[in-house]
């Protein structure tokens, strides 16, 4: 089925600390059709904001038909969102992108979620059917953790010290000597720049989830490209479509 | 009711079209709108070679607009005329294949490779602000734009329409040079050269630093310079900027506009151009207003 296009309601809506939001959205049929590491752009009612916000899929309840983002206040559009009470209506585009590869049983998988990139590691690790740790890094204060560990061993790295390993998301793996012949990664640059080097060094398949700033959002206007090695199919040149493409890549066909 | 409307000789079944570069080649809005339903396709730049574009970010949200700098990335002529122009081909709709260059040769080459393809009109870009070399440095001066124009259509086997820059100080200069090299049509606006500054960031915006704006913000005077260009040359004028409903639309048309492109628009709303097609006919329902002849440049 395709991607579309339409208002929905907002069911459930509550923050998860001071300054990240929950909210569960009745996205109707295309909820069936959703793979983990896949997106949707949520749209500002206010004109002045014309251009989508995307959000990644956390979570989705197939038999609801419901799906669940999980945001920071950055500006004025997610802080719009985080007025929306249960009841309200918001548009929404997708399911858009590509999403994480699925993974054979016998396998071993890491999941590396850093900070904002956490969210679309939970409906990863909840679809997953093979073996997986969950190593979720944060500045400070925790969120999510707690919903990973019906299905996952779960890790945390706080760049204060305040939780689990002091540090980043690599520091937990190798304080506690993690490893998995898989790795799948959301969250900023420099974290996905470092765990690209650490795959490749440890000869492990990896896969990132990338981000940039869009304004389509299905790979129309060339907005949020990211640098590839080989020339890509679609552009013939070495850039390929976030949106459209990825988000999620093999961490060795793209240059960070 | 009669919506159709002709732009030198070729015959749309409504004014409304896709602006360049906001719709790639029609492929991906082509899962949201029937492409059937649209007057013509006009597809993103394509140059003699494959174009990597600038830096990212390329795009930034402003009040009621965005700047982009996608720098014209574009895969180049064989790979779009291999796999562009059949995908359009399965629409009945006209395909306008806009064109960009650095040098006048560079447009030269593509115009003749698409000599004997099945392409109904050539939208060529002398106002793309986002690189260096051609692009908008054949779009401020008025002589540039005759020569280019002359050197094109002495090329053309398609008719001509050549788009203009807003980012000038007399938009009538501009397009009478383009009547003057022998244009079949002209285009406006192009987007207009902005900036903005991330203050968190302390930086530009977007990587190019300068950009095109877009979008409802630029509409009143992208309606100005249609109404302007339609009054100052004879030759049909599809107008652009900032269109987001028929509304918006049927102002261009009745500013003089045979033709309309909606651009920024689809990323607000993936169904806008045939929304805006069907809205027109509404319109003129409602109006009573049995030809869309009537209404172009109905405002004097
Ligand atoms: C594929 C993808 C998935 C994402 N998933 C999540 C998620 O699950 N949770 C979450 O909190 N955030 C996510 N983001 C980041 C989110 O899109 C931005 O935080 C959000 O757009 C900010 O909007 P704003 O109006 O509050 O901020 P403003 O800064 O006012 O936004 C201004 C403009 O910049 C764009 N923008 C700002 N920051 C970003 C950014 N980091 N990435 C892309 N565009 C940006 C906005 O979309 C808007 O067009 C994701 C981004 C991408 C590309
Ligand atoms: C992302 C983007 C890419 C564009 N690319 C091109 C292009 O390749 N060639 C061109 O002639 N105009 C290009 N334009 C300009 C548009 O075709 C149009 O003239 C302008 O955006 C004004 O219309 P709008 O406000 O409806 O978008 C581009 C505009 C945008 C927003
Ligand atoms: S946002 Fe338009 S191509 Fe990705």
């Amino acid at each position: 089925m395709a991607k579309e296009k339409k208002t929905v309601l907002v069911t459930k809506q509550e923050w998860l600390s001071d300054d990240i939001c929950s909210m569960w959205l009745k996205a109707g049929s295309m909820v069936s059709q959703i793979r983990p590491g896949q997106f949707i752009s949520v749209y500002s009612c206010d004109g002045s904001r014309l251009l989508p916000r995307p959000i990644s899929i956390c979570q989705t309840d197939k038999e609801k038909e419901e799906l669940r983002i999980v945001y920071r206040l950055v500006g004025q559009g997610t802080r719009e969102f985080s007025a929306c009470k249960p009841g309200d209506s918001i548009e929404i585009l997708g399911p858009l992108g590509n999403g994480f590869p699925q993974i054979p049983p016998d396998r071993t998988v890491l999941l590396m979620g850093g900070g904002i990139g956490i969210p679309p590691m939970l409906e990863l690790a909840k679809s997953l059917g093979c073996g997986k740790t969950a190593v979720l890094g944060y500045r400070d204060k925790l969120f999510l953790n707690h919903e990973f560990e019906p299905c996952c061993r779960v890790f945390v790295a706080t760049e204060d010290g305040s939780a689990g390993t002091k540090g980043n998301v690599l520091d937990a793996v190798r304080e506690n000597g993690l490893q998995a012949d898989v790795i799948m990664a959301c969250g900023p640059a420099p974290m996905l720049r470092a765990i690209k080097l650490y795959a490749q060094e440890n000869h492990i398949e990896c896969y990132l989830s990338l981000e940039e700033k869009m304004a389509c959002g299905i790979g129309a206007c060339l907005a949020c490209v990211c640098q590839t090695k080989e020339v890509d199919h679609h552009s013939n040149v070495h850039n390929a479509r976030i949106c459209k493409d990825g988000p999620v890549f093999r961490a060795e066909e793209v240059e960070l | 009711m009669n919506t159709k409307v002709t732009i030198a000789g070729v015959e749309l079944k409504n004014p409304v079209m896709t602006a360049s570069g906001t719709f790639g080649s029609g492929q991906e809005y082509g899962e949201f709108v029937d492409l059937n339903l649209l007057g013509a396709v006009v597809t993103k730049g394509v140059s003699n070679i494959p174009w990597p574009g600038n830096p990212t970010p390329r795009i930034a949200e402003t009040y009621g607009g965005m700047i982009n700098a996608i720098g014209l990335q574009n895969p180049g002529i064989d790979v779009f005329i291999k796999r562009d122009i059949p995908y359009l081909k399965q629409y009945d709709t006209k395909i306008i294949v806009n064109v960009c260059g650095k040098t006048a040769q560079d447009y030269v080459d593509v115009v003749q490779r698409l000599g004997d393809q099945p392409v109904d009109l050539l939208e060529i870009n002398i106002s793309c602000p986002n690189v260096k070399e051609g692009g908008i440095a054949f779009g401020q001066d008025p002589k540039a734009v005759e020569a280019i124009t002359k050197e094109v259509k002495r090329h053309a086997r398609q008719p001509v329409i050549m788009k203009l820059s807003p980012n000038v100080t007399d938009i009538t200069a501009t397009a009478k040079a383009a009547e003057a090299g022998g244009a079949d049509a002209i285009s406006l606006i192009n987007t207009l050269t902005g900036m903005k500054i991330d203050i968190n960031r302390r930086t530009f915006a977007v990587a190019n630093k300068t950009g095109g704006l877009s979008g409802p913000a630029i509409k009143p005077v992208a309606v100005r310079m249609v109404y302007q260009t339609a009054q100052a040359v004879k030759l049909p004028v599809i107008g652009m900027g900032g269109i987001m409903t028929a509304e918006d639309a049927i102002e261009f048309i009745l500013a003089g506009a045979t033709a309309v492109s909606v651009g920024t628009a689809n990323f607000r709303n993936p169904y806008a151009t045939a929304e805006i097609a069907r809205g027109i006919q509404a319109y003129m329902e409602s109006q009573g207003v049995d030809d869309i002849c009537q209404l172009i440049g109905a405002v004097r």
